[in-house]
């Protein structure tokens, strides 16, 4: 392993820019005669739009342009879109409401699009939008999802009666029922996965531009997926024929995931530059996206584990209730039935599986995919109700899991997920001795001496990403294909620009990818360049999101990297005077087999381009190929997280005093990379268990619109991480890459509750574990603590 | 529109502002200072952290014309002559960044964590400082190193 190839923990190219802020984010961009534009949005979580009155508004000082659905419908634009259809166990297709860009007729959340104001300046334009009078009719709203079906609740969709997107199911139910009539043991739990909101540091923005001097369009947009967002506001809302339309996503300060989708308003900025003839600039205020980002979560589970007398688990049974929110988004149906259910076998080898899942509309924000999208939420069913079994069969959580693991691969769930390859008690050993697990004992004495509650929990994950092969997903129902794209690039004099499908907003593609180059091609990280986001220089791509761009984006730019050596050694064959078959390449030299003859990777570019020495008749000038990579399986990393906490029973406090990840990702390219895709996953992991969640009131009123009211995880809320690997190669992929950037926000939430509740006694403790909730428990536990006491 | 007279990473400028102009809003769009960001609307988020008269500030929270005479330091002034600042040079050397979009002000509020409580700053005394700085990448872990080594660095070097 060289100092920059794969395997090392090279420092990160692109941080030059970012340490000196020369970073160039979407609201960092200025562009000519450009105007603001400001969304008026619902202030009613349900209500009919009876007028808007534009009169005033329109008259105030440097305003433009006051748009409605109105305007919307008048200029025929197509509906904002779910790509994905899921269809219920009758057969029938999900039941998808008409989501125009700007509200037609009918507001659904708090924060709906019902019209914008552009004007000259920021100011102006939210001066304006105050002045819109929007003529409401209330209707009664439902926003608690245990409510959405009942049947005096409030409709959102004319189409979807009792609210109801879709029945879905998944597994055997007659083989579940007959395991858990015949269980030695049942373990049921109910509980609630909790709505999060994503918050990205970076707000949400987006410049629409047009040019009539050629009729196209620029949009910059905080997109993870440039082309995707191009290739949907063009097929699907038919804003600009694809080839007149650029796209590009510069600098992105973050996303997982809430930046993935389609919205109202860069679909509104690219729309009214055309008709104010400038262009049009919104950057959301936080308050904006507390109210209007795609929001996470939001589950109600029912799940019962059967075991037989060897305390071998026999079938595994859960109900799912899932909030989708006031509208899909634009993957929003896979999240709890695709990227969810076929994870719910977790590392255990369960004979049957039943899982039932309905997807149904609320008066709230979208939800859609957040870190994990669905993993995290089948992670805490399994790992949770394995925990919560072991507690009540006397066993140790360790020895439950050994006792179940998946031990022979390739393994055939019976929830469609085929897992390749793993060893999943190596992960949960060594997680156990980093942890010192075997003196747990001892330091929860030392805890109870001090008047202090401990307690240990363990999380053994897998998860599917990868995403995925085109197939599969389309036999699935998603509208795309999911493979990726690059295309090497090498100059005449050697350098070598990497044109990747793939984005990054974090995740350091352009010292990642760049290491890859080096490595394979035996040139310096310094004559590489990542190129991407732009849809004007980088072909059709799939973006960056479950943790793809390593398992299929480098594999992209394996398979392309192979042509350019292929092409490389017919050129090197001719400037060398030998056979083709006689050409080696190895550390950035193409050597004639047995000889001293060779020429560097540089020289046989130059020739590549100067074309003098080959016939170009049957070898075209230029070294350049691309590659578009579909993966044959979704990969599945997997591994074993433990979280160990010390409670103050007065308080409620919980400190986590240690963490342990130890992650099987297959390749790691970059370790100091990967272990800060750990931590940052861990965090949010640890954030939804014990500090935030998304609230609203039973009118559909955000009561939770700011980072006064959510609580964000800062860092005197977490603990340093300890990290470490075990590795088993994905058999599916060139680079035998799993994948990285979600794990830690799948594993993290149960390994803590599993924690707080060994802690405090009592299971029935909801995220987030605030001081208050963990308090209640505690006294909860009280009486069945003194009992075991005496 | 009036005017705010200030001095800038160095140079002395004048700005035509309105009396509700934000200093965040000033930096960035009349002097295209735009490596300070904005994240929130509440104060919390701290990505807007700049120096105003050798303190950090968060500039989302500070009228423009408030700072009429200042001398105000923003994430562009603190390289010096083409050389990164200790602290620059420790978030890259200890990965305590990933999107960027935190960074500057992560920075900010870091150099001056070590002007008011020293080189040796343990793990404690950092998480506890770094309350009014958000970040959703990194979990703060090696933002926590990076800072710890960039307090070291700067012993010695200029502050």
């Amino acid at each position: 392993m060289s100092a920059t190839g794969i395997g090392a923990s090279v420092r990160r190219v692109e941080d030059q820019r970012f340490i000196t802020g020369r970073g160039q984010y979407t609201d960092d961009i200025k562009r000519p005669y450009e105007t603001h534009a400001c969304f008026v949005r619902s202030p009613h979580a349900h209500a009919t739009i009876k007028g808007i009155d534009k009169k005033k508004a329109e008259k105030m000082p440097g305003v433009l342009a006051i748009l409605t659905g109105e305007d919307i419908a008048a200029d025929k634009l197509g509906d904002l879109f779910c790509g994905w259809m899921v269809l219920s166990k009758d057969g029938s297709q999900m039941k998808n409401g008409s989501h125009p860009a700007l509200a037609k007729g009918k507001v659904r959340y708090v924060g709906d699009h019902v019209a914008v104001v552009i004007a000259e300046t920021l100011d102006q334009a939210k001066d304006a939008a105050a002045e819109v009078n929007v003529s409401y009719g209330t209707l009664p709203a439902v926003a608690d999802l245990s409510k959405a079906r009942d049947a005096n609740a409030a409709q959102l969709h004319d189409n979807a009666p009792k609210n109801t997107v879709y029945e879905w199911v998944i597994g055997e139910a007659d083989a579940v029922d007959a395991a858990i009539k015949q269980a030695k043991h049942v373990t049921k739990l109910t509980f609630v996965n909790n709505r999060l909101i994503p918050n990205a540091i970076e707000p949400r923005a987006a410049i629409g531009e047009y040019e009539p001097g050629t009729d196209s369009y620029t949009l910059w947009s905080t997109s993870q997926n440039p082309h995707v967002l191009r290739l949907g506001l063009s097929a699907f809302i038919g804003l600009a024929p694809e080839h007149k339309f650029r796209v590009i996503s510069p600098d992105v300060g973050g996303g997982f995931g809430s930046k993935i989708f389609i919205y109202p308003e860069e679909t509104v900025c690219v729309w009214a530059s055309k008709k104010v003839g400038r262009p049009v600039r919104w950057t959301a205020e936080r308050s904006e996206s507390f109210q209007a980002d795609a929001h996470g979560r939001d589950h109600i589970t029912t799940v019962e584990l059967a075991l037989d007398g060897n305390n071998k688990m026999t079938a595994l049974r859960v109900k799912t209730l899932a909030n989708l929110g006031a509208y899909l988004s634009t993957f929003s149906s896979a999240v709890p039935t695709f990227l969810y259910a076929p994870l719910l076998s977790g590392q255990y080898a369960i004979p049957s599986i039943y899982c039932e899942v309905d997807g149904v509309y609320t008066n709230t924000a979208p939800v859609d995919a957040y870190r994990g999208a669905g993993r995290p939420e089948a992670c805490y069913v399994i790992e949770r109700v394995v925990e919560v079994a072991a507690r009540e069969l006397n066993m140790d959580p360790a020895d439950l899991r050994k006792k179940n693991f998946v031990r022979e691969f390739p393994y055939q769930t019976p929830v469609a997920s085929q897992y390749d390859a793993g060893d999943y008690q190596a992960s949960l050993d060594k997680a156990m001795q980093i942890a010192d697990y075997k003196n747990f004992g001892k330091r929860k004495q030392e805890s109870e001496r001090k008047g202090k509650l401990r307690g240990i929990g363990f999380s053994a994950y897998i998860e599917a990403c990868g995403v995925a092969p085109s197939n599969l997903a389309g036999a699935l129902g998603c509208g795309v294909g999911l493979w990726e794209s690059a295309d090497i690039a090498v100059t005449p004099t050697g350098m070598v620009e990497v044109l990747t499908g793939s984005h990054s907003h974090g995740q350091g593609h352009e010292t990642t990818f760049a290491q890859l180059v080096s490595d394979k091609l035996g040139i310096p990280m310094d004559h590489v360049a990542v190129v991407h986001g732009d849809t004007d220089k980088v072909q059709f791509g799939m973006g960056t999101y479950g943790s793809r761009s390593g398992a299929v984006g480098m594999s992209a730019i394996s398979m392309a990297l192979d042509k350019v050596i292929h092409k490389g050694k017919q050129v090197a064959a001719h400037v060398l005077e030998a056979a083709d078959a006689d050409i080696e390449f190895k550390n950035g030299k193409f050597t004639v087999a047995g000889t001293d003859k060779s020429a560097a990777f540089g020289e046989i570019a130059l020739a590549a381009y100067v074309a003098h020495k080959f016939p170009t008749a049957h070898i075209e000038p230029g070294l350049k190929e691309h590659a578009f990579y579909d993966p044959t399986n979704f990969t599945f990393p997997a591994g074993t997280h433990i979280a160990e906490v010390e409670i103050d029973p007065d308080t409620g406090v919980t400190d986590i005093v240690n963490w342990v990840a130890v992650d099987d990702f297959g390749t790691v390219i970059n370790p100091m990379i990967v272990e800060g895709q750990v931590h940052g996953g861990v965090a949010q992991g640890i954030g939804q268990a014990l500090l935030e969640n998304c609230v609203y009131d039973k009118d559909g009123q955000l009561l939770t619109g700011s980072y006064m009211d959510y609580t964000m995880p800062r860092a005197d809320n977490l603990p340093s991480f300890k990290v470490d690997y075990t590795t088993t190669k994905c058999p599916s992929n060139p680079l035998g890459m799993k994948g990285c950037g979600e794990a830690g926000a799948i594993a993290a939430p149960v390994a803590l509750m599993n924690a707080i509740t060994n802690a405090v006694g009592h299971e029935d403790v909801a995220m987030p574990a605030t001081s208050k909730t963990v308090w209640h428990a505690i006294q909860k536990a009280r009486p069945a603590m003194r009992r075991a006491a005496e | 529109m009036p005017t705010v007279a200030m001095k800038v990473n160095g140079r002395s400028v004048s700005v035509e502002v309105q009396p509700h102009t934000l200093l965040v809003q000033a930096l960035r769009e009349k002097l295209r200072l735009t490596g300070t960001h904005v994240g929130c609307d509440t104060s919390q988020c701290g990505a807007c952290v700049v120096h105003v008269n050798g303190r950090a500030i968060k500039s989302c929270t500070m009228l423009a014309m408030q700072a009429e005479g200042a001398d105000v330091t923003t994430i562009e002034g603190l390289a010096s002559n083409g050389k990164l600042h200790p602290m620059q040079d420790a978030f890259r050397e200890n990965h305590g960044l990933q999107c960027g979009f935190c960074t500057p002000g992560m920075i900010m509020s870091a150099v001056d964590m070590v002007k008011r409580k020293g080189n040796d700053l343990d793990e404690h005394t950092i998480r506890e400082e770094l309350e009014g700085n958000l970040c959703r990448c990194t979990g703060y872990h090696n933002i926590v190193k990076a800072i710890a080594a960039g307090a070291k660095s700067m012993k010695g070097a200029r502050a």
